[in-house]
């Protein structure tokens, strides 16, 4: 952990044009009372322009902090972002770039939307002064400019009379309206890449319709880029066409949504997959992931799921996988698990079975742990 | 191994929860005198039964009154009218003395794993205390339980001195679990047992209370948000909105045959985590109102997609629709919910504007 400290290595070369956002052996890790959080372990993944990745997994899994990292809205200390972590976006480093030059960046080219609107809405500004700050800051443009500009982005996500809502505050707003009013701040300087870190996951069911609907309508509209973090399986499915899982700080699978959804091959996403309940495993148990995630200041010894995995065998406990190609598949489908290396090809057709079984009725792999 | 389907159990014979007519109404005080200058309608005349083994599930959005319903049944918070019957004995009218045996075997299992524990507390009070008021005062026999209680749960028995902070959610709501079962109910109600927990963890929980109903001969009435959770764990599921249930039925009459308005579009807005069946949703508009002034008629009306495309019928805003039956256990509260065809729902997919959803149409 010390080599993060030193002084910063040269820099990669950029990544071709096509590419808006690569992340390259991301490391953010927290300094604590306790010892060092390794909350982001080593991340990589790119995004194309206009395309939609999302980032699926369960608390604690790195997920929002990977987002958080990207934006550099982290303190520093007690995060510490490792030296040799990159971050490229639209042909430029960010990561290490001069915070001026990060804050011209952000907001404009790159805006994200938070999970809970009422927190990340300054609740003594209008609506409209907020929106027009943004504006104002990165275009240059003067007031009254930047209010129309305002008005017409209100207007763009669906929120009636905007020249009325302008003068609103936060408070006087229901959820759904304030989560419109975020995308609508978010879009105002037509960004290139919109982060959405769990945009719906405050809201009920039918308002988070409302919302995922209008975010695919406006992503197709505008061409941004998005980067959807989300624990919903689900929201995941409908909404992006690539996937990447974290577990416990590592990117643990990814792959198209249909290839990660339908045919998962690392056993953390084959286990998260069966643990659903639907239709199909009614009159049945649910297939559970034995065990819970791993306290970041005790993580196993080489493969970070082995305690929790049912196809695990000795070598997942002495040496840490890699996240290899999968085996018969394209490019970009990668998954982290000894199953698809030569020494796991044996267990690799069982493993597959068994998840197979377990998607068709809810069958115990394991019973739960005490 | 595997547990007894929840299909194989019917309702029939007497019910062990009978509920008719029941509203809960919270005044709203204000001004210098404190008067009372509003009210919320919680919930505002459900009738429903629960049989003896079956789930039976609440399901609705926020302040639907789905908690508030699961509270007043027990009477932890006092109905402000209608009738409540557990097997056999009015609870409404029932002393408080008796109202406690009663509870016994009556219990409830909260939402929230980490406000629900007193962090003050050793597992064995927080368990034991229930069986304490219960009047088991020898403090061996009621060890003896919580232990019991714990292992059935899936916990160590050595677990009793420890604090609720030493445990993990899932392992909170085991904890929740072990408390509402140390008194042996025959009912218990299940309030978002697990909102709050990973999907792993769900599915944990979620086995665990289905092997307790086996073992255990329980009932549950199952109150969720989470319509896929709803469809996999019960048998028979009420649709709940602002205060008022809205279609009522067998787990397949509602997901495969759903004939409310509303319960179309819930349905229509679970995200499916099959990318192959991505469609367009079936969005409504607007937010649900205020319970304080739940609009007149029918109390969907002013989301509503159906009467926006019958051209606003007036009877949708001055008549309030009867929970009707229109096939045996399954009962509607639309008065036009026959105008539904097997198109209906396809045009309306295809017609709506998925922008202009923001509000609601006016009354």
């Amino acid at each position: 952990m010390t080599e993060t400290l030193s002084a910063p290595a040269p820099l990669g070369s950029p990544p071709a044009h096509e590419v808006l956002l690569d992340v390259r052996d991301m490391k953010t890790h927290f300094k604590v009372l306790d010892g060092i959080v390794p909350a982001v372990d080593g991340v990589s993944f790119s995004l194309g322009r206009g395309q939609t990745l999302g980032i699926v997994g369960e608390s604690g899994s790195g997920k929002s902090v990977t987002a958080l990292t990207i934006m550099r809205l982290l303190d520093i200390p007690p995060a510490v972002i490792g030296a040799e972590s990159e971050v490229w976006f639209d042909g430029r480093e960010i990561l290490h770039m001069p915070l001026d030059s990060m804050r011209r960046i952000r907001g404009k080219d790159m805006a994200m939307i938070f999970q809970e609107p009422l927190t990340s809405l300054n609740p003594v500004l209008s609506i409209g002064e907020q929106i027009g700050e943004q504006v104002r800051l990165h275009l240059k443009v003067s007031r009254h400019e930047a209010r129309d500009r305002s008005i017409e982005s209100l207007r763009s996500v669906g929120i009636p009379s905007p020249e009325a809502r302008i003068k609103q505050f936060p408070h006087e707003m229901s959820g759904g309206m304030r989560q419109r009013v975020m995308i609508a701040m978010a879009l105002s300087c037509e960004p290139k890449l919109l982060i959405a870190d769990e945009p719906t996951t405050a809201l009920d069911v039918t308002i988070q319709a409302q919302i995922l609907e209008l975010l695919k309508v406006i992503q197709q509209r505008t061409g941004s880029a998005l980067l959807l973090i989300t624990h919903d399986l689900g929201v995941v499915a409908e909404m992006v066409d690539h996937v990447v899982v974290m577990y416990a700080g590592q990117v643990v699978e990814q792959g198209t949504a249909n290839e990660v959804m339908l045919e998962p091959k690392a056993p953390y996403t084959m286990g998260l997959l069966e643990s659903i309940p639907t239709a199909e495993k009614r009159g049945g148990r649910l297939s559970v992931i034995k065990g819970v995630v791993p306290s970041p200041f005790h993580l196993p010894p080489a493969c970070r799921f082995e305690p929790r995995c049912p196809y695990a065998w000795d070598l997942c406990h002495e040496v840490a996988p890699e996240l290899y190609p999968v085996v018969g598949s394209g490019s970009g489908r990668r998954a982290r698990c000894h199953l698809h290396q030569a020494a796991g090809e044996s267990r690799r057709v069982a493993a597959l079975e068994l998840h197979a079984d377990a998607m068709r009725v809810g069958r115990g792999l394991k019973e739960d742990p005490a | 191994m595997t547990a007894e389907t929840p299909q194989s159990i019917s309702p029939a014979g007497a019910p062990l929860l009978h509920v008719k007519g029941l509203k809960k109404h919270f005044p709203i005080h204000g001004g210098i005198l404190k008067r009372q200058v509003a009210t919320v309608y919680a919930v505002d005349g459900v009738d429903f039964d629960v049989f003896p083994g079956e789930v039976f599930s609440l399901v609705g959005e926020s302040g639907c009154g789905k908690t508030t319903l699961g509270r007043s049944v027990l009477r932890l918070t006092e109905p402000t009218a209608g009738e409540v019957q557990f097997d056999g004995t009015d609870i409404i009218g029932l002393p408080v003395d008796e109202l406690r045996r009663l509870r016994r075997q009556m219990q409830i299992i909260f939402q929230d794993p980490f406000g629900s524990l007193n962090p003050r507390m050793p597992i064995s009070d927080i368990i034991g205390e229930g069986l304490l008021a219960q009047g088991l005062t020898d403090r061996k026999a009621r060890d003896k339980k919580v232990e019991d209680a714990l292992e059935t749960v899936g916990l160590r028995r050595e677990y009793t001195r420890r604090y609720p902070h030493e445990f993990s959610g899932g392992q909170r709501q085991r904890i929740g679990v072990a408390r509402a079962l140390a008194l042996e109910p025959k009912f218990i109600v299940c309030d978002e047992p697990v909102s709050a927990l990973d999907v792993s963890i769900q599915s944990q929980v979620l086995n665990l209370l289905l092997d307790l109903r086996r073992d255990f001969n329980l009932t549950y009435l199952f109150i969720s948000h989470n319509l896929s959770v709803i469809q996999y764990f019960s048998d028979r599921v009420g649709v709940m909105y602002l205060g008022k249930i809205m279609e009522v039925g067998t787990v397949d009459d509602l997901y495969r045959n759903a004939r409310h308005p509303y319960t179309i579009a819930l349905l229509s807005a679970i995200p499916d985590p099959d990318p192959r069946r991505r469609q367009k949703r079936l969005v409504l508009k607007g937010d649900v109102p205020s319970p304080v002034a739940p609009p007149p008629g029918c109390r969907f009306s002013t989301r509503c997609w159906l009467r926006e495309q019958l051209g606003n019928p007036e009877r949708c805003t001055t008549e309030e629709p009867e929970l009707r039956v229109i096939s045996t256990g399954h009962r509607v509260a639309c008065h036009f919910e026959d105008r539904i065809t097997a198109t209906t729902v396809a045009d309306r997919v295809a017609a709506q504007s998925v922008i202009d959803t923001a509000i609601a149409a006016p009354v």
